[in-house]
């Protein structure tokens, strides 16, 4: 299933300008604009940097082209004569268009937006697409994708607004008429847009509305004939890209600076061996490469260029940098279930999107068994399965909150220490704590009986209390709360952790509610 | 019958890697005694799981197999369905933190437990299941772990007290039942006094390859995995060796 995220970036003309200069590469910044291991940004500052909380515009041949949110605010518009302008907002602060410096800027953020999938292009004028087609699940799937992806950018002064929809063509539409957002798979949305979500040049809008055509829904439903014989093919094809009839690929960006390889082929390949011989081949070609510059790599992105002009990527990324082929090629491998190759490929990319340093150790020469054996291409292939979240270890945190007191880190971070061995703990924990109905003697006596799930357990043997108090020096409001735990077993020998909220006494320490928190 | 035994070992660990005659005892002999080889042998698909109330949380269950690998070195893959488990709880019987990797697999349980089999390098792979486990998947599992080497233990939860799904035949060499019994007083001298002594529980052996069911009453793992037994005629406590 194609999954596209479209990119809008409203003022990005204006918002360039205002972009301070020499800020790229500087590494305190937590959303580093910087695709692989060379730190530049996405675009680099002009010469004057304006206040954008006044109004900007932006001029070729005296007429407007662009214009930030406040002079919109005051009524200037795009299109409008620069000398109407400037009488009727004075102290403009007026700027030469750039395009090509526009483009240069979309491009650079194409490379950008690589982080979050192996195909990104820009989308002129104003706009990106990224193909993030099986994906998502690395990054929390399509809304936190979009969150995220949304924040970095007004995180670095571009005002932006994405979409993720089954084609480009909606996903385009929707991020610039209809607000942005997630388009359900199979979501058909277009039907009450303006046609000016067509993508069609501006004398074709203008005559289709003079024949009557506001949205597209009728326009999608009239008939074709009359309307290419006026207006051309144009017009059919984006409606059928709309409509998802027509495959419209997207050619993505390559940054030249990046390690890579290209192998390609005289005849399409269509087999599953086929492709496993070039990735071999392939690997080996970077690999060679990444040796010479004491990189190893921590992302690949290997790109399937179609005979049909599209193009089918996969991503795979790794814990730590690996420079070596045999592990690559087989993570690659296990991704090829994924690429549809259509009626071939004849062209295959291998790009190390993002390396790191990796010294001269690979080979173990030895005659002694390594000790600590390696599960690095493990937890690699796990990650790129699963997702990196769901692959961990638990590292102990001082805190005495049970709930606070592990946190998960990387599957290869080593830590140290551990929990106190004198306090016991559960083997499971329910996470929240369920509420039991429990009677027990005030203050601190264990319960006689408690009520789980309508079930009466009688208490036989009960060890505690063991007070938890709240962190005060790290929340207020946990000052005075107070948990005591208790371990039970009840007649038939099963053990539980169950805890009252308060101390027994004092009201102020808690509610003295009791919570069943964990099993033995 | 003894001889005919030996061939039939021999024809089943031909294509073992050396790894056939190794395991970990119990450290009971009573138990060790029944299992072929001695003990919960390495390379090898086991399985695990509660008794009663305990069927879907299966937390002696997961002491029981804890204990295990706390004695046994190396790391340890435990492919998690939902994330209930608690490592300090793991670290009480003595499977430190850095051990274990864990992994959120979802569904995907088996396969990433067949993966984990395949990989060089670990000691156990453990895997929390909740359902149906098929013939021919059980059989895929403990192919794995035999040409790995690798020990392989399958946690067995539901939703359902005592699941006949669980009972249903599969290719582990060895099923384990474990249920809490009421625990003797902390104290034997002084039943009164309040506390909590060691767990207690009834390890039932369902089925065991090449050997024979059994039942025993332990005393439930301590701080280092072990098991100890209880002899039969009073509450008193014999520690394992």
């Amino acid at each position: 299933m194609r999954r596209v995220v479209s990119v809008w970036f409203p003022t990005l003309p204006t918002d360039r300008l205002g972009r301070p200069e020499g800020r790229e590469g500087q590494g305190s910044s937590p959303n580093p604009l910087s695709h692989g291991s060379k730190g530049h940004g996405p675009w680099q500052g002009s010469g004057q940097r304006p206040d954008l909380a006044s109004p900007v515009i932006i001029v070729a041949s005296r007429v407007l082209t662009a214009v930030n949110e406040v002079a919109a605010g005051l009524g200037l518009r795009v299109g409008m004569k620069l000398a109407q302008a400037q009488a009727l907002v004075p102290g403009l602060s007026v700027h030469d268009a750039d395009p090509a410096g526009d483009a240069a800027a979309l491009m650079r953020l194409a490379g950008w937006c690589l982080r979050y999938a192996p195909l990104a292009a820009a989308d002129p004028p104003d706009g990106l697409w990224i193909d993030v087609s099986g994906s998502t699940h690395l990054h929390g799937g399509e809304t936190r994708l979009l969150r995220d992806l949304v924040r970095r950018l007004t995180g670095q002064g571009l005002a932006a607004c994405a979409a993720v929809a089954d084609t480009p063509a909606v996903a385009h539409a929707v991020a610039r008429f209809g607000g942005g957002g997630v388009v359900p798979p199979g979501g058909s949305v277009m039907a009450d847009f303006p046609i000016e979500a067509l993508r069609l040049p501006a004398e074709v809008l203008a005559n289709l509305r003079l024949m009557g055509f506001e949205r597209v829904g009728p326009l999608a439903a009239a008939a074709r004939a009359p309307l290419v014989r006026r207006f051309g093919a144009l017009l059919t094809l984006r409606l059928d890209q709309a409509a998802g009839k027509v495959f419209e690929p997207i050619v993505p960006v390559v940054p030249p600076e990046l390690i890579q390889a290209r192998l390609a082929f005289v005849e399409p390949l269509l087999t599953a061996e086929a492709f496993s011989t070039v990735i071999a081949r392939l690997v080996a070609l970077v690999c060679g490469d990444m040796e010479r510059a004491s990189l190893g790599a921590r992302q690949l992105d290997l790109l399937f260029e179609r005979v049909d002009g599209s193009v089918q990527a996969i991503r795979v990324g790794t814990a730590r940098p690996v420079r070596d082929a045999r592990h690559l090629g087989r993570m690659l491998d296990e991704r090829l279930e994924r690429v549809d190759p259509g009626l071939g490929v004849e062209a295959m990319r291998l790009v190390v999107a993002i390396a790191d340093p990796l010294g001269f150790v690979q080979t173990s020469a030895s005659l002694v068994e390594t000790a600590i054996p390696d599960i690095a291409p493990l937890v690699d292939r796990l990650a790129n399965r699963l997702g990196e979240a769901r692959v961990y270890r638990i590292a102990p945190v001082e805190s005495d909150v049970p709930e606070r007191s592990v946190r998960r880190v990387p599957a290869l971070a080593t830590f140290a220490g551990g929990w106190p061995a004198d306090l016991p703990r559960p083997v499971r924990l329910l996470d929240p704590p369920q509420p039991v109905e429990a009677m027990a003697l005030l203050p601190d006596h264990p319960p006689v009986a408690f009520i789980w799930r309508r079930v009466r357990h009688r208490v036989r043997h009960a060890d505690g209390p063991e007070r938890i108090a709240g962190e005060w020096w790290k929340r207020d409001r946990e000052m005075l709360s107070v948990r005591d735990y208790f371990r039970v077993e009840d007649e038939d020998g099963r053990r539980f952790w169950l805890f009252r909220r308060g101390d027994g006494s004092d009201v102020e320490t808690g509610d003295m509610r009791w919570f069943l928190h964990g099993f033995f | 019958m003894a001889l005919l035994r030996d061939r039939i070992a021999r024809i089943e660990h031909i294509h073992q890697k050396g790894v056939a005659g190794r395991s970990v005892a119990l450290g009971i002999e009573a138990i060790d005694g029944v299992l072929p080889t001695g003990g919960i042998r390495l390379g090898a698909l086991h399985e695990a799981a509660s008794a009663g109330p305990d069927t879907e949380h299966a937390a002696a269950a997961t002491l029981f197999v804890a204990g295990i690998l706390a004695r046994l070195d190396g790391p340890v893959l435990w492919v998690l369905r939902q994330a209930d488990l608690f490592a300090p709880g793991l670290a009480g019987v003595g499977l430190r933190p850095d051990r274990v990797v864990f992994a959120e697999a979802g569904k995907d349980v088996l396969s990433v437990m067949e993966e984990g089999l395949r990989h060089p390098g670990l000691t156990a792979v453990v895997a929390e299941l909740t359902g149906r486990l098929s013939l021919v998947a059980s059989r895929r599992l403990q192919l794995a772990a035999e040409q790995a080497g690798v020990l392989a233990i399958l946690i067995r939860r539901s939703q359902a007290f005592d699941d006949p799904v669980l009972d249903e035949p599969t290719a582990a060499a060895t099923r384990w039942r474990i249920a809490a019994l009421p625990s003797p007083p902390a104290l034997p001298h002084a039943p009164d006094t309040p506390g909590l002594g060691r767990g207690r529980w009834r390890l039932d052996l369902t089925r065991c390859r090449g050997g024979s069911p059994g039942s025993w009453i332990v005393e439930a793992c301590d701080a280092t995995g072990r098991l100890g037994l209880v002899s039969d005629a009073a509450d008193r406590s014999a520690r394992a060796a």
